[in-house]
């Protein structure tokens, strides 16, 4: 039943997006709840009261929070479409590991290059540039980090490549010049539904930040 | 249940530090599993060539080497051994709801009460006084869910019977609470006000494979004050202060 799975998100959230991929990835079928984070719902209030953060997915009435630990979730529950973790312990493990290196680097830093100007911002790009440099090497000539499937790690790291445009603008550097392959790599996954129909635009993404910095008094 | 051959102890070596909450995590899962290991101590300060070439990303501990393969990240290196060992022991509850459950809370532990706790082990003054406000709500939390209506409610162990993934995340580091007490002479957790939280951790330092796993604490204590007296000694022993807050 579609009503025994909702998933309280806000559109732009690479973390949100994280989830709908995977849903979209084993055809599960869900109710979307766009939350105003200005003005929290108390459905999400009582779903994550620890941190009431999005995305939390609500299923048969039970909650489950953070995007990783969803998308794992997702991954165990509905196991009869493809899998989203490989088989193998080892390359779970470094899957995983992955996994937690997006989430530990990618949205903090990539945080300080619209938050921050002069020499903040220059320690931020470098940071930045090296960040992409380390999944660029991990990657190497894969078609995807999970190899020949799209999988946990693929998951973790696309939403964020609608934020290139917005990390290089602010930054001023080129994601293409630093870590060409990885482009490539976005550019792959947007050739699957369920990455393309969730992903937005990168300019509409610039956008939004533009109205963050406003609100936080950036520039 | 297929009959698995003996594990050589050369399988699986673990590079960690002896006063390193995630090395007892790893330590601590693989005595419960029953899984024989070999054992290399480190220098957090001073990492060795092969930490170094195991783990060029963070350079950090523990690693687990598996037939000389790096699994890093004591959370992560808890799932391996439960994937690669899924008849030993489990660690992880097996219906995905509890999974994703004790994950969350896994992360509540890395991410918020660790760095509570060790705020309350590098500050003073008024710092010091927010950093322990900071854990007792941070306590209040975890120990709601122990209680009624809560996701561990009624339970002795966040495991339940026995002890398991959440647990062993948790009950190493939990430690520190007692001797950054003494050290600091500040109260953390208060008997009265965290009743369920502090039989929860009686209970799980109890356990045999807990005393057989975590140093004594004479020598724990020992340990903070060197720390403590370097780091108000200021200087090159703020990394030291660091590595043991973050312990």
């Amino acid at each position: 039943m579609a009503e025994a799975v909702v998933l309280l998100d806000v559109w732009v959230s690479p973390f949100g997006q994280r989830c709908r991929i995977a849903l979209a990835e084993k055809g599960v079928a869900y109710e979307y709840k766009e939350e105003d984070l200005s003005n929290k719902s108390p459905m999400l209030l009582q779903a994550n009261p620890v941190h009431k953060k999005i995305p939390v997915l609500i299923h048969d009435g039970k909650p489950v929070c953070e995007s990783l630990v969803i998308v794992q979730y997702i991954d165990e529950v509905w196991s009869d479409g493809a899998p989203i973790l490989p088989a193998d312990p080892y390359a779970r493990a470094q899957a995983r590991f992955w996994g937690d290196f997006v989430d530990k680097k990618i949205y903090e830093c990539g945080t300080r290059l619209w938050k921050l100007k002069g020499e903040a911002l220059q320690e931020a790009k470098k940071e930045f540039i090296e960040i992409l440099k380390v999944l660029e090497a991990e990657l190497g000539d894969r078609k995807y980090f999970g190899g020949d499937a799209f999988g946990y790690v693929d998951i973790a790291l696309v939403p964020f490549f609608a934020w290139f445009y917005t990390y290089e603008t602010c930054g001023g550097f080129s994601v293409e010049a630093e870590a060409p392959k990885l482009v490539a790599w976005g550019k792959r996954c947007m050739e699957r539904e369920s990455v393309s129909q969730t992903l937005y635009d990168p300019l509409k993404v610039y956008e939004f930040v533009g109205f963050l910095k406003k609100k936080y008094g950036v520039e | 249940m297929d009959q698995q051959p003996p594990i050589p102890p050369s399988d699986l070596k673990l590079l960690g530090s002896w006063a390193d909450s995630h090395t007892h995590r790893v330590q601590l899962a693989l005595k419960l599993k029953g899984l024989p290991f070999q054992y290399q101590e480190e220098d957090p300060l001073r990492p060795s060539a092969a930490l170094l070439i195991h783990n060029p990303v963070y350079k950090n501990l523990p690693v687990l080497l598996h037939r000389g393969c790096p699994v890093l990240h004591s959370i992560i290196i808890l799932h391996f051994l439960d994937d690669t060992w899924p008849h030993h022991r489990s660690l992880l509850p097996s219906d995905p709801f509890d999974r994703a459950t004790a994950r969350f809370w896994s992360h509540f532990a890395d991410d918020k009460l660790a760095p509570a706790v060790a705020a309350v082990f590098s500050s003073e003054g008024d710092g010091q006084k927010a950093a322990v406000d900071q854990v007792h709500q941070n306590l209040k939390l975890l120990e709601l869910e122990l209680g009624d209506g809560g996701a561990f409610g009624g339970r002795r162990f966040f495991g339940g019977d026995e002890i398991g993934f959440l647990d062993i995340v948790l009950g190493c580091g939990s430690y520190w609470l007692a001797v950054f007490e003494e050290v600091m002479e500040v109260k953390l957790v208060d008997p009265e006000a965290f009743p369920r939280f502090h039989a929860w951790l009686r209970d799980f330092e109890d356990q045999r494979e807990v005393k057989e796993t975590i140093p004594a604490i004479d020598k724990l204590l020992e340990y903070a004050r060197t720390v403590r007296q370097m780091m108000l000694g200021g200087g090159a022993t703020a990394a030291a202060g660091d590595n043991a807050a973050s312990n």
